[in-house]
């Protein structure tokens, strides 16, 4: 198990540095530099400002200065926010990201796994059907959807919640983006332990289990879930990527000052250092949490542990 | 690199925190999130204004946009400011003489101070300009003080530049131009030409700008700006007219998203929203009409025609595309928020100037402006069998989008078959400032109340911005003698001729003239609709 992770862990810096260089290289293949805007520039004004930024040195000089200054730690700086550096702007986001992807995630465990299980020992009954039609709708509405309708009737209508922003980080600013950003992976999460959860029941070590004469309640809580979570712990991979993408959304709607805006906001701006940096930022999560799952999925899994 | 700079390893400590967090769950979370959360003394009176769009930078040399300028306006005295109607009145200099040739201006300046209690002086001034045109600066806007002897050889890096700017003392300010230039006095306004507190910038270098160091000379100074989140100005009582500033504390939050940034104006957590949510401009005419402000703005929308390229070389072409645009169904009917239709490349009411040049068949009825557009197409050569195509490209915008197709639409009926090309914004100016593109969506705002910064945009010598490629010596002779004219009137009458020359050419098709549209709430007092679309928080007041 040690030497697994350990391995795991050597792993993940060549994939980091792959992650790093197709970003950078992609990103510089895209038509259009940060300075092409509505107002071009005057041409000596523009060698002016990309000589300030290394930007008219050949690419791959580019790219060696980047990982060279990469390894000291230094993002370098944005383009479009000049009184920041990128480390600044990620150090001062990520965590409202955070906390914003990470809560989201437990809401939708919690709930998810909650209703599945509930659904599930209720099998094609009235309230079966109804907790999966729901999850149904929650999966099918997109969150840009789905976020503005919350602040609309929570914001407006009924007054209870701020709409949008996020003051000092109060509490009552987070509710509706953490819910936003948690009600599809809710859905998901649900729909996915019913499944798993009604199989495992039928299986037969959970009849082996009932014909001992366990309660029902122990048989579920002592054997069953454990089984039936297999595939929601393996999904906690992909979904920690989809509450990244999806607070993306979420922080631009409701002016979450995370560092999921500036994802689409500096590539479409073609502020190359902010891009890498968050890219940089995501790639460790997403590989980070992508390790513990696989940590964790080993200790759940008999058939995993180690001769 | 800056103390706050962090680490790789500082990254992935980081991130092993918050995986602790993860497992410990949201309520922790929850709990740390209220510690964090301080306390702050109320100030009397604070604006909050939702700004459609993240300030660049605190430092006016790095200022390109609107929403970042309307901070530093707040921030910064200039020579002139802006007043509370818009127009340039007298600032940082409280009087000056301009010379009979209209090129040497003398500024006397206003006795005043840096928010830190240094005297201000001509030399600051001096000292901004200076460091702007600093082609190692690499600042974006260098060009607009080109106006100012010597400065394009500064900002070029020629040997032996020097810029034309003495202070005699320090309240005395010498400036010597390279034309009688009558926009000099509104230019200054402008961000570009702001003093920078010289003291501050050598002692901090870059992070003069800083909450914790920035001096200012201007009615407000930054105390906190959250990226993403909001900056926080309050009053410098070092102002030298503190007295008469009413409010204490502006916060602008910015909000890209304009139905959250309405939404939050509605649920009166803003004062002023400064964009709207324009497909729900039906709503907030009848519901919000008593704060819903859309005022004529100082900009055009417009097509440009490659006038290089062999299928628009032929005026007739230019013209004919240019006629079959119903403008009044686009602003009436596409658009719908109170856009004006547009006949002259120069929006009515601009300063130093005539009324525009109108195209000659501005008011023929529609149906007629089609047959003419017919005609000049059979004439040109073309016909059902032999029909016009090429494509037209728009940057990625719905409204962009929806009067595109109603081009193409309008087109069809002369014949006229365009592809639509849509790009994002970027790749759309990269391909338009070398020309790769046949008919292009464009728009311009000024920077300064003055038909010559519209009207630049046709002259041979203006380069890459002259999409059109427009290449009329006639033209570039008129506006040449027009920057060298010293008379007012004459310099607005040459410039008159050059338009109507573009206005028969059409290099460009005007399409709108832009209006300014925003939510104010009525308990905003003082708030005036101007062109240049200009309201300094100190010209404001709330009423309880």
């Amino acid at each position: 198990m040690l030497s697994y992770a350990i391995r795991r862990l050597l792993i993940a810096i060549p994939t980091l540095f792959i992650v790093i260089t197709v970003a950078f290289f992609m990103m510089r293949i895209a038509p259009g530099g940060p300075f092409d805007q509505e107002r071009a520039l005057p041409p000596e004004i523009e060698k002016n400002i990309k000589a300030a930024y290394d930007l008219d040195k050949p690419l791959i000089a580019q790219y060696g200065i980047y990982i060279g200054k990469l390894l000291q730690g230094d993002f370098g700086p944005s383009i479009k926010i000049r009184d920041f550096s990128v480390a600044e702007l990620i150090m001062a986001g990520a965590p409202a990201s955070m906390q914003l992807g990470l809560s989201a995630i437990a809401l939708a465990l919690v709930f998810g796994i909650g209703f599945g299980t509930y659904a599930a020992l209720r099998q094609n009954s009235a309230v079966d059907f109804a907790v999966m039609g729901i999850a149904m709708i929650g999966i099918a509405i997109p969150n840009f959807v789905m976020a503005p309708l919350l602040s609309l009737v929570f914001g407006l209508y009924l007054a209870i919640l701020p709409t949008a922003g996020w003051g000092d980080g109060e509490i009552q600013y987070k509710i509706l983006p953490i819910i936003a950003l948690a009600l599809p992976q809710i859905a998901y999460i649900a729909r996915l332990t019913r499944g798993s959860m009604v199989e495992v029941l039928h299986s037969n070590y959970i009849r082996t289990a009932r014909a001992k004469g366990l309660r029902e309640k122990l048989v579920v809580n002592r054997h069953a879930i454990k089984g039936a979570l297999l595939p929601v712990i393996s999904y906690l991979g992909p979904a920690t990527a989809a509450v990244m993408t999806g607070s993306v959304v979420i922080e631009s709607i409701f002016g979450v000052p995370g560092i999921g805006t500036y994802f689409i906001k500096a590539a479409l701006n073609r502020d190359y250092p902010l891009v890498m940096g968050v890219v940089i930022v995501y790639a460790v999560m997403i590989i980070l949490l992508n390790f513990l799952v696989d940590m964790v999925y080993g200790l759940l899994d008999p058939k995993l542990k180690s001769p | 690199m800056s103390q706050n700079a962090m680490t790789a390893k500082g990254l992935v400590s980081g991130l092993i925190k918050s995986s602790r967090a993860f497992v410990l769950g949201t309520a922790l979370i929850a709990g740390s999130m209220t510690m964090l959360s301080s306390t702050h003394a109320q100030a009397e009176k604070i604006l909050r204004v939702g700004n459609d769009g993240e300030p660049q930078s605190m430092d006016p040399h790095f200022i390109s946009t609107v929403q970042t300028s309307r901070l530093s306006d707040d921030m910064s005295l200039g020579l002139l400011t802006y007043g509370p109607d818009g127009q340039p009145v007298p600032g940082a200099a409280e009087s000056w003489t301009v010379s009979d040739d209209g090129m040497t201006y003398t500024f006397k300046i206003r006795d005043h101070n840096w928010s830190d209690g240094t005297p201000v002086t001509a030399q600051d001034f001096i000292a901004g300009w200076q460091r702007l045109l600093d082609p190692a600066l690499g600042a974006e806007y260098a060009s607009l003080l080109y106006i100012i002897e010597g400065a394009e050889d500064v900002n070029t890096g020629k040997d032996g530049a020097k810029l034309a700017a003495t202070a005699i003392d320090d309240h005395t300010l010498k400036v010597k131009l390279t034309a009688p230039a009558p926009y000099f006095l509104a230019q200054l306004t402008h961000q570009t030409a702001f003093a920078i507190p010289r003291h501050v910038v050598e002692k901090y270098g870059k992070d003069w700008v800083k909450p914790e160091n920035i001096v200012v000379n201007g009615p407000y100074k930054l105390v906190e700006w959250i990226p993403n989140v909001h900056t926080k100005l309050v009053k410098n009582e070092e102002f030298y007219d503190a007295k008469n500033v009413p409010i204490d504390e502006v916060i602008y939050y910015t909000y890209e998203d304009r139905t959250a940034m309405q939404n939050r104006f509605r649920a009166d957590e803003l004062d002023v929203a400064r964009d709207i949510a324009s497909e729900q401009i039906s709503w907030l005419r009848d519901n919000l009409s008593d704060s819903l402000r859309i005022a004529p703005y100082a900009g055009i929308y417009y097509y440009a025609i490659r006038t290089d390229k062999e299928k628009f070389a032929d005026p007739r072409v230019r013209k004919a595309l240019s006629l079959a645009i119903n403008r009044e169904a686009i602003t009436d009917a596409v658009l719908k928020t109170g856009e004006l239709p547009a006949y002259s490349f120069v929006p009515p009411g601009t300063g130093n100037y005539t009324e525009p040049a109108y195209v000659s068949w501005k008011d023929l009825p529609y149906g007629e402006k089609v047959a003419e557009a017919k005609k000049l197409m059979a004439e040109a050569g073309y016909g059902p069998d032999n029909p016009l195509k090429f494509t037209l490209r728009y940057n990625t915008s719905e409204n962009h989008k929806r009067i595109a197709i109603a081009a193409q639409n309008m087109w069809k009926q002369i014949g006229v078959e365009a592809d639509l090309f849509n790009t994002e914004g970027k790749i759309h100016y990269a391909d338009l400032k070398v020309g790769d593109f046949e008919v292009a969506r464009a728009g311009w705002i000024a920077d300064y109340n003055d038909a010559q910064n519209f009207l630049f945009l046709g002259e041979e010598r203006t380069g890459p911005l002259n999409y059109a490629a427009f290449g009329n010596p006639r033209y570039n002779e008129l506006m040449m003698e027009a920057e060298n004219e010293g008379d007012l009137k004459k310099r607005a009458e040459l410039m008159h001729q050059a338009e109507a020359i573009m206005m028969e050419a059409q290099p460009y098709i005007p399409i709108y003239y832009y209006v300014s549209k925003q939510l104010v709430s009525p308990k905003v007092k003082g708030w005036i609709d101007n062109a240049p679309d200009r309201h300094l928080t100190r010209w404001l007041d709330i009423a309880e």
